[in-house]
């Protein structure tokens, strides 16, 4: 094989995928490489896409653990369709990868990990580096095992606690070869291990040789260091941000807004859990974070939290959310602001719990016993959770009704580089304590449930600060008193009140607008949730090649925006595209059916998000079968 | 000094439970102690699952959330990681608490929520008719084990013990003199205090204690415990508990010499207390106390100390501690 032609060749966008082993910290590589990507001011969308185990069988395909990230000067939207690097850390790795990457990809291996135990177990009869099962691709095989152990014989550490460090070599080597800073991943090496002195100078040490190994006469002249033409930026900070991150600064913000505490109740459960995580560590004050007994418990101590005056807060995945479904509805019955987050994932049942899908939606939207309608919203992108966080605890404060917020997995752990959200420009949340306010003392039981006339609203009233003692519960109760009721007549008031509070959301939303393209497109593509960006890419791009396209991304999927139904009727032809096998077609379907007959859908349920190409591939599709 | 009137904490609301239901007194001795404790109306909380007994938040004048099914414990915890300052009373039942509830309750008892359990034991499913429950004796017949039920009875009490409870107590429903100093130690108490409380359930399960509450065998059957007094019981208090070396069990004795005193802060001797049942006499009282730290305080104390970053500064925060994804995978 030649060596002389080694190159990241030069182009608007590259997307770098790392695959190793569970435990060869893929996702620590590809979240500093990402880091320092977002540091010299590219756009950026990631992808982690890694097993279930926590360490599975080291060698195997099935434990192979993968990052992708795509960059570029701007406007990137998701984590790419198909990388143009691929390093892969191991033969198991690298016959997992394969099939994803694209033609002449650039493809990084640890040679040292090609012996014939290894490549066994990634079930290849021959060496993939010698012969031509690689044909097609650029293949540099580096000693990336050998390098790192050179690199770290000072410090005289154990050889399997000395390979530990190759992804470090590798990021010090891509980070060169890409032109990107080392300061970020310095200072995290040196903040992360100060308590471990031995190890911070061994990862330097690491980073550093794969740095100078790339920087060297024998690597300079098959690897040619590599620039991208920078971002125009709008003047303003960014910063890279993951789904989970913003969803902790939403809430964060939430209590500022609406001027109250939250109580962040959860129970372990992938992949919601980044969030847990995210917000134990963020130590807000004003953002209490408690891990309860189980799902069912965290519901409720939210629901106890709400009722006590802060705002209730629990966050689950779909098992989770199906256990919590009965204290939704307690939530419902006694009129509580609720937010639940949903991060879903592929099920049904356990599923597959590290792979993303919007299946969901049906179960947030109808998923209870009895007629029981909460508002249902969804974000669009890691960085649109934070403003997903505040859209959702508006409409709880301010209607007193649990809503759920619909992310995924894919969302909470991918990251993009974004505008630091301007909060002060955003307006106060108004909560119905001011409702509870406004009544007098030892005001009699009738008054405490006397409703907002715009959005039928309950005043909060909490114990403690008011003398408005009363009760509540999941029993039906009287729609003026809030007595116990078993009232034929009464129950009937109360469902109707109860289906009108949630209708009239829709009054305090705003209109959901085009996405891009004009209303007299000749196909709209719809979507909701984590598809945005890979839907964006893709329409803008049929745009381009001079398709009569349009896109529109719904936030509010219960109840709709105002207009929604005008927005869509625009459109002959209605893709609605969805990681399912069609749930906002059938919401869309029944609530504004004079678009029925226009809708067609384009449904993947693998696990991953769509690639720009498939959703390319369906809007060719509409046109060609027109 | 005239006593409060406890009638000044109940609703206008109709007590509807079944005439005769020893529900009835339960409420009394509650409505007694808030009184005589100077409890305020407008910072009290009542939280209930469901059930009998959980229909008690509507009729006591303070704030009430009757919940679901097994989840009060829950919500209260909630009400006091809102609020600490809250007087919080968490009325349960056997079904409630000890089946669909027993994880939260357990939960509850080992974070030591400073708040009050009342676990009203009737050994059936009262509301739901009858079936038996998970503190039904073996054999017991029901709607649904016409042929006796199965399964050994959950012991309250020492499924408190076990779960790290603090503050242990046992009553009895019509104990109009006994029950309410329980409650007011129970409410005295810094952290949870589980207080079980047999009741008669007159439609169901009538007289299932009588063999123990029964005035007649009173003296017998129950054995009043005190912290610092000997472990006395029967007429004139004639005899005592002392521990057989051999069997490491509480056996009736009476040369009064060998009795125990009782110490409330002894675990070990709460857990013998707490499983006695006839033939020997069963323990009522204060069976364990001790004080320990509560979760809501530290919880509080710790929110409290912390310094509110503006969100400016959360929104800059560098991603420095994503060292949690050192490790690839997630577990389920």
């Amino acid at each position: 094989m030649t060596t002389t032609s080694h190159r990241v060749k030069t182009r608007d966008y590259h997307v770098v995928r790392f695959a190793g082993d569970s435990g060869d910290g893929m996702q620590l590589s590809g979240h500093h490489f990402t880091n320092s990507v977002g540091y010299a001011g590219f756009d950026l969308g990631t992808l982690q896409d890694f097993p279930a185990e926590i360490r599975a069988p080291a060698g195997s395909t099935y434990g192979v653990s993968a990052f992708q990230v795509q960059f570029g000067a701007a406007d990137v939207h998701t984590p790419g369709d198909s990388p143009d690097v691929l390093v892969a850390f191991n033969p198991a790795a690298l016959k997992v990868s394969l099939p994803l990457i694209e033609p002449g990809a650039l493809i990084i291996v640890d040679e040292a990990t090609f012996n014939d135990r290894q490549l066994k177990k990634a079930g290849f009869d021959d060496n993939p580096l010698h012969g031509k099962a690689l044909a097609g691709f650029d293949v540099y095989p580096i000693d990336i095992t050998g390098q790192t152990l050179q690199a770290l014989k000072p410090f005289e550490m154990k050889r399997p606690d000395a390979i530990r460090s190759r992804n470090f070599f590798v990021l010090g080597f891509l980070l060169w070869t890409f032109g990107l800073p080392r300061e970020p991943l310095a200072d995290w090496i040196r903040d992360r291990f100060k308590s471990r002195p031995q190890i911070l100078k061994a990862n330097t040490a690491a980073v550093n040789a794969g740095h100078a190994f790339a920087d060297t006469a024998e690597v300079a002249h098959v690897f040619e260091r590599q620039t991208i033409a920078e971002m125009p930026l709008e003047a303003a900070e960014y910063r890279t941000i993951r789904g989970a991150e913003a969803v902790a600064l939403g809430l964060s913000a939430v209590s500022r807004l609406a001027n109250i505490d939250l109580l962040f109740c959860s129970y372990p459960i992938t992949p919601a859990s980044a969030i847990l995580h995210e917000l134990a560590n963020t130590k807000d004050p004003q953002v209490g974070v408690f891990q309860a007994e189980d799902e069912i418990a965290s519901c409720c101590a939210a629901i106890g939290a709400s009722y006590a005056g802060t705002l209730g807060v629990t966050s689950s995945s779909g098992p989770g959310i199906a256990l919590k479904t009965e204290a939704m509805g307690l939530g419902i019955a006694s009129e509580l602001p609720l937010l639940i987050i949903d991060s879903q994932r592929a099920g049904p049942s356990t599923g597959l719990p590290t792979k993303t899908e919007q299946s969901d939606l049906l179960q947030a939207v109808h998923g209870r016993n009895g007629d029981t309608p909460l508002p249902v919203v969804a974000a669009r992108s890691p960085a649109d959770c934070f403003h997903a966080v505040i859209d959702a605890s508006r409409i709880a404060l301010r209607h007193m009704t649990p809503v759920i917020l619909l992310i995924d997995g894919y969302l909470a752990s991918a990251a993009e580089f974004s505008r630091l959200p301007e909060i002060d420009n955003l307006p106060p949340i108004w909560t119905s304590k001011r409702l509870a306010d406004a009544l007098p003392d030892r005001a009699e039981q009738d008054k405490i449930f006397k409703r907002d006339a715009d959005s039928l609203a309950r005043p909060w009233a909490i114990p403690g600060t008011h003398k408005l003692m009363y009760r509540i519960g999941g029993l039906e109760t009287d729609i003026d008193s809030g007595h116990i009721s078993y009232d034929a007549a009464n129950h009937q008031a109360k469902t109707m009140l109860r289906h009108d509070k949630i209708q009239r959301v829709t009054d305090f939303l705003p209109t959901e607008a085009l996405v891009q393209g004009e209303s007299d497109s000749q196909l709209l593509v719809l979507g909701w949730g984590s598809t945005y960006g890979a839907i964006f890419e893709a329409v803008r791009a049929e745009i381009n090649s001079g398709r009569s396209v349009a896109q529109a991304h719904l936030r509010f999927l219960h109840p709709f925006a105002p207009e929604t139904e005008d927005l869509l009727a625009n459109f002959e032809r209605i893709l609605i595209a969805e990681i399912n096998v069609g749930q906002l077609a059938t919401l869309v379907r029944s609530e504004s059916p004079c678009v029925a007959s226009r809708i067609a859908q384009y449904n993947k349920v693998s696990g991953l998000p769509f690639k720009v190409q498939e959703i390319r591939d369906a809007i060719g599709d509409m046109f060609a079968n027109e | 000094m005239n006593k409060p009137d406890y009638k000044t904490f109940a609703t206008d609301r109709e007590v509807r439970w079944c005439p005769g239901c020893g529900d009835y007194s339960i409420l009394k001795s509650v409505l007694q102690t808030l009184a005589e404790t100077g409890s305020t109306p407008e910072n009290t909380v009542f939280v209930s699952g469901i059930g009998c007994a959980s229909r008690m938040p509507y009729y006591v004048e303070t704030y009430g959330f009757h919940t679901i099914h097994g989840r009060a414990p829950a919500v209260a915890t909630g009400v006091k990681l809102a609020n600490p300052a809250l007087e919080v009373w968490v009325v349960t039942g056997d079904g409630d608490g000890m089946s669909i509830g027993g994880n939260h309750l357990l939960h509850l008892l080992r974070r030591n929520i400073d708040l009050n359990v009342l676990l009203l034991n009737n050994e059936t499913y009262g509301l739901t008719k009858g079936q038996v429950s998970p503190t039904s004796r073996t054999g017991t017949r029901s709607p649904s084990t016409p042929d006796g039920s199965l399964a050994n009875p959950a012991a309250p009490c020492i499924f408190a013990l076990g779960s790290g409870a603090t503050f242990v107590a046992r009553g009895i429903d019509v104990d109009q003199k006994g029950l309410p100093s329980l409650l007011q130690e129970a409410k005295a108490h810094s952290g949870t205090s589980f207080v079980e409380i047999l009741q008669n359930c007159i439609v169901y399960n009538k007289d299932v204690f009588a063999p123990v509450t029964d005035k007649r065998s009173a003296q017998e059957q129950q054995i009043r415990i005190e912290h610092g007094k000997p472990l006395l019981f029967g007429a004139e208090l004639k005899k005592g508990l002392r521990l057989n070396p051999q069997t490491l069990a509480l056996e009736v004795t009476d040369n009064l010499e060998d009795v125990l005193v009782h110490d409330e802060t002894n675990a070990t001797l709460a857990a013998l207390l707490a499983r006695l049942s006839p033939p020997m006499p069963m323990a009522f009282g204060i069976i364990h106390r001790r004080r320990e730290a509560t979760f809501d305080g530290a919880f509080h104390a710790r929110q409290k100390a912390r310094e509110a970053p503006s969100l400016d500064s959360l929104a800059r925060r560098a991603i420095i501690h994503d060292h949690r994804q050192a490790s690839d995978g997630e577990s389920t």
